[in-house]
């Protein structure tokens, strides 16, 4: 299979730009980017899902042209989606066969070649349990399985290791391995680039939506691929000086909150952070910090616990309340809890701060501004650098990254004392990431107090003054950014280490550290 | 000359979504005649001529007013997803209410008019605010809460009706009895065509202070957010649960003003042969109006017209219940064409963006984007 010079444009962005690729038979082909350099589009791509503007693919040296997924399918390509596309109330065999009841019936015929398949290549799926019943990584296969019962040769795997513990990874991983010598070729893609050089034959980097070079695992490193990723100058989230002052600016004791099944989301959690500071939460996502962003926030109450901010306890206080007092945010899913994607950019600068000045004027502040709120967003737009051809059109038309850039220069303009950080530059490109890094680095001097909560863990260590791991609900581990590597955070975070965590070259002094081991 | 350009777009999308409805509902509606062996373009031009004579003309815009306010009522709901359908129980509860209290309360008209407005708002406010309080406590859905409080409306005006309670017999018409004559709102008179209820007016200041609150207070801000993304409302500072309410009351209070237009102008007593079912008419107009006080007036005279202008099919043999048809499916046209538009507008939108962005490239980029020119050196060198 090869692609050539494929380019698609989006509205406001060029998402592939002369993308070359090819990929051999037998082997396990990687795909590497940043969050938005347009992994998922040249996936779309080669799936039949979206056509490009220009450029040939080839398969089987063949010119062909995709009208749809079935397109692809008949060519031999099949897609393995991130979020699985199962129905949890089927059996794995009454799934597989959905949609293909004419390959092999719905019956034994089926049944007996969901049993080959799963045979040849080490699935172990078992055709008669419920998918509800299964775990992630059955699931997984079961949609593995269902691509090669379609006939696959060419496997597309969207970050197939992002739902996956290491020790599914690794299954994972014997099974791609499987299907190579079947001679089938597996397109993996992903940005977790350890995972890359352990499984892959060749890795195709792609940046800023174009393709930037091919290498073999052998010849490079995680350093180098990092490079190639971001570009040849490598912005560091680093934070020179420390600028940590004592006085605390939140203050978080106890906060418990337990999920309706009696299963503890917040467990004793209690943190400070001063003025100055930036606290970095670190945890594989779902272990609490949607819960913690929301208590903190007022969206949601804690069921016991007390909240500070700058000695005022706001534990009963309402949102609108908190966000006055300077609370700033940046959510970690910007379509549901930072935009109004229907409404026009100016509106969505009010979003948040409709009781704050330039919004509203009057002496109570009842009456809206729209003439400042217009001129504070055309400041925003051109100080934060959002690619937009006016502040009328309405936030959906924009990228996300330049959505984001909107989100984080309105929290900043109204100068927080504290901000609530989730995911800062997901999605957003390494330029407008160093500015963002730039953004919050500048606040912090001033005196913000900051929550980051990333999955990027280069972001965390390198911009957090204070590291705190968060692991089903508890705050378990926490480490010194100066000396910590991602490696070990990592394991902190899958709950394999926990107390204070320390380098490895300098671990002898620290043997009391409970449960403390090399990743 | 772009923005000009802008503009006009804009109006085009807006017109677009009425536009096509209303040609498809009158298509639609001549098929029916076709089916039925009638002439399928005559009833139009009937009801064009309704609307050339000015006592209808009248008509029309005495019943609009009426209409216009009933949706607003609804659209105050529309404007945060809240569907309320009791604007009829609202509008006739309140009705009846102020009849009463005007036929046995007497004040010099100055006290007597605002008294009896403002009955007629906390009436609808009340009994849309019990709707309201129960989604907010008890997560009932407001959709099925004001079609039950509908139908304890007309029970409780039934039993207020009665002549043992404050009803009054007129022949074989229950009525509230006459109201004190200080609460008749003047009109303006028109001789041979009849009588401008004066409430059109209201009617009109009514529209104004709806746009001025949705679009230059912080509270029509909120509403609006709250409509738009509950989420996203709800992360930036309302208490949905207080706005869920508060919309509420107020829409209660807006539909309980959509009787007095009649009641105040015309008829003076609550019988039972007051309007009814103007409440579900008015959700139609809000709808037809996308939720807009100048839409929303154009739909309320589009339905008077046809309501009053269908009145003369009968004589030249043909069904006024052609009218109810054609309004029928005006909603079901608003609904589909509607949503179309706003699906192709939207993608217009990121289109005209893609291509101003794409237009302005040569633009350099901002200074402190090192990724840039690294692109390029990258691509080069491969």
């Amino acid at each position: 299979m090869a692609l050539a010079g494929i380019t698609k444009r989006f509205p406001g962005v060029v998402a592939n730009h002369d993308i070359h690729l090819s990929v051999h038979k037998g082997t396990v082909h990687a795909l590497v980017g940043e969050n938005g350099a347009g992994k998922s589009t040249l996936m779309k791509i080669l799936y039949g899902m979206q056509k490009p503007d220009e450029g040939t693919i080839e398969v089987d040296g063949t010119q062909v042209t995709f009208a749809g997924p079935a397109d692809a399918i008949d060519r031999g390509i099949g897609m393995v989606h991130q979020h699985f596309m199962l129905a949890d109330n089927l059996t794995v065999l009454e799934n597989v066969v959905l949609g293909s009841e004419k390959l092999a019936g719905i019956g034994a015929r089926a049944r007996r070649r969901i049993a080959e398949i799963s045979e040849r290549y080490g699935l172990g799926v078992r055709p008669d349990a419920l998918v509800e019943d299964l775990g992630v990584a059955d699931r997984q296969r079961v949609e593995i399985l269902k691509v090669l019962y379609r006939g696959a040769t060419t496997l597309i795997l969207d970050e197939p290791t992002a739902v996956l513990v290491p020790q599914e990874v690794d299954a994972l991983f014997d099974n791609l391995r499987e299907l190579k010598a079947e001679g089938l070729s597996v397109i993996f893609i992903s940005h977790k680039l350890g995972e890359v050089l352990s499984v892959a034959d060749h890795i195709t980097v792609i940046r800023r939506g174009t393709t930037v070079g091919t290498v073999v695992p052998a010849e490079t490193t995680t350093r180098r691929l990092a490079e190639l990723m971001v570009g040849s100058e490598l912005p560091t989230p680093e934070t020179a000086e420390s600028t940590v002052t004592d006085k605390p600016v939140i203050q978080v004791e106890e906060l418990r909150l337990t999920a309706d099944g009696g299963r503890p989301v917040l467990d004793d959690i209690s943190f400070t952070i001063h003025e100055g500071e930036i606290l970095g939460l670190a945890g594989v996502e779902g272990n609490g910090q949607t819960e913690l962003i929301d208590a903190l926030i007022g969206l949601d109450k804690a069921d016991s616990g007390v909240i500070r901010l700058a000695g005022d306890d706001i534990t009963d206080r309402a949102t609108r309340h908190r966000r006055e007092q300077g609370i700033g945010y940046i959510p970690e899913d910007r379509h549901r809890h930072g935009l109004l994607l229907e409404a026009p950019l100016w509106e969505n600068r009010i979003l948040g701060h409709v009781t704050e000045k330039p919004n509203t004027r009057g002496k109570r502040g009842i009456w809206l501004d729209p003439s400042a709120a217009q001129a504070d967003t055309r400041r925003i737009v051109e100080a934060y650098d959002v690619r937009t051809p006016g502040i009328d059109v309405p936030a959906a038309s924009l990228s996300g990254g330049n959505q984001q850039k909107l989100i984080v220069g309105r929290e900043m303009t109204h100068k927080p004392r504290f901000l609530i950080a989730a995911h800062p530059t997901r999605g957003v490109d390494v330029g407008a990431q160093a500015q963002i890094w730039d953004q919050i680095r500048e606040a912090r001097r001033e005196g913000l107090g900051v929550l980051l909560i990333s999955a990027d863990l280069d972001e965390l260590i390198g911009l957090s003054d204070t590291l705190r791991v968060i692991y089903r609900g508890r705050l378990v581990a926490d480490a010194d950014p100066g000396s910590i590597t991602p490696e070990e955070l990592g394991s902190a975070m899958t709950g394999a280490a926990s107390g204070h965590l320390v380098a490895d070259d300098t671990d002898e002094s620290a043997p009391d550290a409970p449960g403390k081991e090399g990743a | 000359m772009k923005k000009y350009d802008r503009v006009g777009r804009r109006i085009a999308f807006a017109a677009a979504g009425p536009a096509i409805a209303l040609v498809a509902a009158v298509a639609l509606t001549s098929v029916v005649l076709l089916v039925s062996g009638k002439n399928p373009f005559e009833p139009y031009t009937v009801m064009f001529e309704q609307a050339t004579f000015s006592d209808i003309q009248v008509l029309i815009l005495n019943d609009a007013a009426g209409y216009y306010i009933g949706g607003l009522a609804v659209a105050i709901g529309f404007r945060m997803n809240l569907f309320n359908i009791g604007v009829e129980g609202q509008y006739r509860l309140a009705a009846m209410v102020t009849a009463v209290v005007g036929a046995n309360v007497a004040l010099p008209a100055a006290l007597q008019l605002p008294m009896l407005i403002l009955v007629a708002m906390l009436t609808g406010a009340f009994w849309a605010g019990i709707a309201g309080i129960l989604k907010v406590t008890r997560g009932v859905s407001e959709v099925v809460s004001t079609i039950m409080l509908n139908s304890i409306a007309t029970s409780v005006i039934g039993y207020f009706t009665l002549p043992s309670v404050f009803g009054v017999q007129v022949g074989n018409n229950k009525t509230t009895g006459e109201m004190a004559e200080s609460g008749w709102f003047p009109g303006i008179d028109m001789g041979a065509a009849g009588e401008v209820y004066g409430f059109v007016f209201v009617a009109v200041a009514l529209g104004i202070a709806y746009w001025v609150i949705l679009n230059r207070t912080r509270f029509g801000f909120d509403l609006r957010a709250t409509g738009a993304s509950e989420s996203a409302a709800a992360a930036s500072g309302v208490d949905a649960k207080r706005m869920v309410f508060t919309a509420m009351l107020i829409s209660g209070a807006v539909a309980g003003l959509a009787g007095m237009p009649i009641l105040l102008g015309d008829t003076h007593t609550y019988s039972l042969s007051f309007p009814t079912s103007l409440g579900f008419t008015c959700i139609t107009i809000a709808l037809l109006g996308r939720n807009g006080p100048v839409g929303i007036a154009f739909a309320a005279l589009l339905i008077s017209w046809l309501d009053n202008a269908s009145a003369e099919l009968d004589y030249v043999g043909y069904d006024t219940e052609i009218a109810v048809i054609m309004q029928g499916l005006i909603v079901i046209a608003v609904v589909v064409s509607y949503e179309a538009v706003r699906r192709w507008r939207l993608r217009a939108q990121q289109r005209m963006v893609g291509e101003e962005l794409a237009a302005g490239h040569t633009k350099p980029t901002a200074p402190g984007d090192p990724g840039d020119d690294d692109t390029e050196k990258e691509v080069a060198a491969r």
